[in-house]
């Protein structure tokens, strides 16, 4: 199978200024997280898939397509959720919807009754017909959702798609979100600075950092992987000596703040053993949990590097 | 699929053809258009010219109407020649002006106004598809307002005189066909590129007639500065007006232009830099429409 998306020695460059440096990734998971702060080069680079800016070099393909030579299938297969504030104020809702349907080619029937699924979806069935101008900003990012759906985009690109919600709007949109990666049907990319919600919504994330790629993880397999993670609090004078004991039956080993121990059990040791070996060394273990390397450790390991590389 | 159950599911209807799918925003535009009462009473009011050429035309030819009227001999007095038409043609020409200064500025600014340039352009349809969509609605008003009703007169015309009549002056169908359609392009890409740069609707009206007259007048001052006539090239109207000249009339003209769009008689300017210097303006307009029709906004 394609990857969803393939980067290839991929550079932009504004000027001579580079924002999009060598980028290589091969992207295949159902839902895909871009993150990095500011200036990062996540607009830039979704804007390239888009078609938007054209590489300076190398190349970037989207399910095999090149975005250079095959702009227009590629686009056919996107639905884009931009960051900002994007429609025209003066028409209603649906009519917005439908009219972005029929660009993205649908004939004039299907795209009307799609744009009302798309808004009763996106829960906006009650203000369909008032004019977009008039919504609040929550109701404009999932009117925004609304265009990016309606058509059945194969890829769906949202770009800071909770930016500027409240709580519980946020939550809904992040509800929508993984519903429709649930439903299996599209792949999507969601760029956010917010760590929340790419680690809600996304299997794979690619840290971009001053235009390099500076992590890439599958937060799957993380979350696999790390289910031996443990944390724990402990009281008592020979925390040293209970650390080399715990090396010695194989664990990898952290002092943390506040007395806290980070551990990585090898396979095979029980739990059980680490109960015995602190009583042993007369330290009392006042909490245990498991814990796995969140999103946040991979980011902000992402971030030490000072040029972003890997 | 009914609306209540509320879930996504994707498309796999038909679509549409791509070379048509421009035409969505024409359809959408001329919605639009409809709303507003005024422009639609200006548009239905800019055929009043042409029903009454229409009239003297079939009153013209009808001896008995005449005599109704007691006017035998009125027809010496209006010829239906090359100065029927071409006037036909200067008053429709300038109704389209004010039609794109109306309609013209609503069509890109509202769009880079409100971001939503990135939605159209995310979606399999280019910016050349975009442009084209948005002139086809000016186009297509404005070539209903002067070379269809002139094309239509000049059938009338020709069905009262007889084939002899249209073959000896199938030159004046031609020179309003093509007269009319260098005018209205100019004016679909004059009032779009200043719509894509000026987002206020009423200042970038404005600026479409200023840029006929205020240029103009700058010309003019050029030329009584100067004591030359190359400040014409300047004169907008001067430049259609000396065009139009050839095309009705080819080399051996009778008339200087039409009305609104006269040339001053010995100030003529060589053809060559008529067409040369209304080429050089479209190609500003396609450089400013192309540095603003984007899907994103480049800060270098």
């Amino acid at each position: 199978m394609d990857p969803v998306i393939e980067l290839d020695g991929l550079e932009v460059r504004f000027g001579k200024r580079a924002i999009l440096k060598n980028l290589k990734a091969k992207l295949t998971g159902r839902s895909i997280g871009l993150l990095g702060p500011n200036g990062a080069g996540k607009s830039t680079l979704i804007n390239t898939l888009l078609g938007f800016h054209k590489p300076f070099s190398g190349t970037a393909r989207i399910f095999g397509r090149d975005v250079r030579t095959h702009a227009r299938e590629v686009r056919s297969l996107i639905g884009y959720m931009p960051e900002n504030d994007s429609f025209i104020a003066s028409m209603s809702g649906v009519r917005f919807v439908r009219l972005m349907a029929e660009l993205a080619g649908l004939p004039p029937e299907h795209a009307l009754e799609r744009a009302h699924e798309a808004f009763f979806y996106v829960g906006l069935g009650e203000v369909r017909y008032r004019n977009l101008g008039t919504y609040s900003l929550g109701m404009k990012q999932a009117a925004k959702l609304a265009q990016a759906i309606a058509h059945g985009p194969k890829l769906l690109v949202l770009d800071e798609p909770t930016n500027g919600l409240d709580p519980p709007a946020r939550i809904r949109m992040i509800q929508l979100i993984q519903e429709i990666r649930d439903r299996g049907d599209l792949h999507l990319i969601l760029s956010s600075h917010l760590l929340r919600d790419v680690e809600e919504c996304c299997d794979e994330v690619l840290i971009l950092k001053d235009g390099n790629v500076a992590a890439f993880c599958n937060l799957e397999e993380e979350r696999r992987s790390n289910r031996r993670f443990l944390e724990l609090e402990t009281r008592g004078e020979a925390n040293g000596y209970f650390l080399e004991s715990m090396e010695k039956l194989g664990c990898e080993t952290a002092i943390g703040a506040q007395g806290r121990v980070k551990l990585v059990l090898p396979d095979g040791l029980e739990v059980r053993q680490l109960y015995e070996v602190a009583a042993a060394q007369n330290v009392q273990i006042r909490r245990l949990n498991r814990k796995r390397d969140s999103l946040e450790d991979i980011f902000l390991k992402a971030m030490e590097n000072p040029d972003g590389r890997l | 699929m009914a609306v209540y159950k509320k879930t996504y599911r994707p498309y796999d209807g038909a679509l549409t053809s791509p070379l048509s799918r421009f035409l969505v925003i024409p359809r959408y535009a001329f919605e639009d258009m409809q709303k507003s009462r005024f422009l639609t009473i200006f548009f239905l009011a800019s055929f009043i010219y042409p029903l009454i050429c229409a009239l003297i035309i079939y009153v013209q030819h009808n001896a008995s109407a005449l005599n109704l009227l007691g006017v035998q001999n009125a027809n010496r007095l209006i010829s239906i020649n090359v100065t029927f038409f071409m006037s036909l043609l200067g008053w429709q020409s300038m109704l389209a002006l004010f039609l794109a200064a109306f309609t013209g500025p609503g069509q890109v600014s509202p769009d880079l106004a409100n971001n939503a340039l990135s939605l159209y352009l995310a979606r399999p349809f280019s910016r050349v598809e975009y442009v084209l969509g948005k002139m086809t609605i000016l186009l297509a008003l404005m070539s209903a307002m002067t070379w269809v009703p002139g094309l239509l007169l000049f059938g009338l015309e020709g069905y009262m005189e007889g084939w002899q009549w249209m073959r000896d002056n199938a030159r004046l169908a031609s020179g309003m066909f093509f007269g009319a359609w260098v005018w209205i392009l100019l004016l679909a890409l004059l009032a779009l590129a200043l719509s894509a740069w000026v987002k206020w609707k009423p200042a970038a009206g404005a600026l479409m007639f200023g840029v006929f007259f205020v240029a103009g007048g700058f010309g003019a001052t050029i030329n009584a500065v100067q004591r030359t006539k190359w400040g014409h090239l300047f004169n907008i109207s001067e430049l259609i007006g000396s065009i139009w000249v050839q095309l009705f009339e080819g080399r051996t003209h009778i008339t200087n232009g039409a009305v609104f769009f006269r040339v001053i008689e010995g100030e003529e300017l060589p053809l060559w830099c008529c067409w040369a210097a209304l080429a050089v303006l479209c190609l500003i307009c396609l450089y400013m429409l192309a540095r603003k029709i984007r899907g994103a906004e480049v800060v270098r």
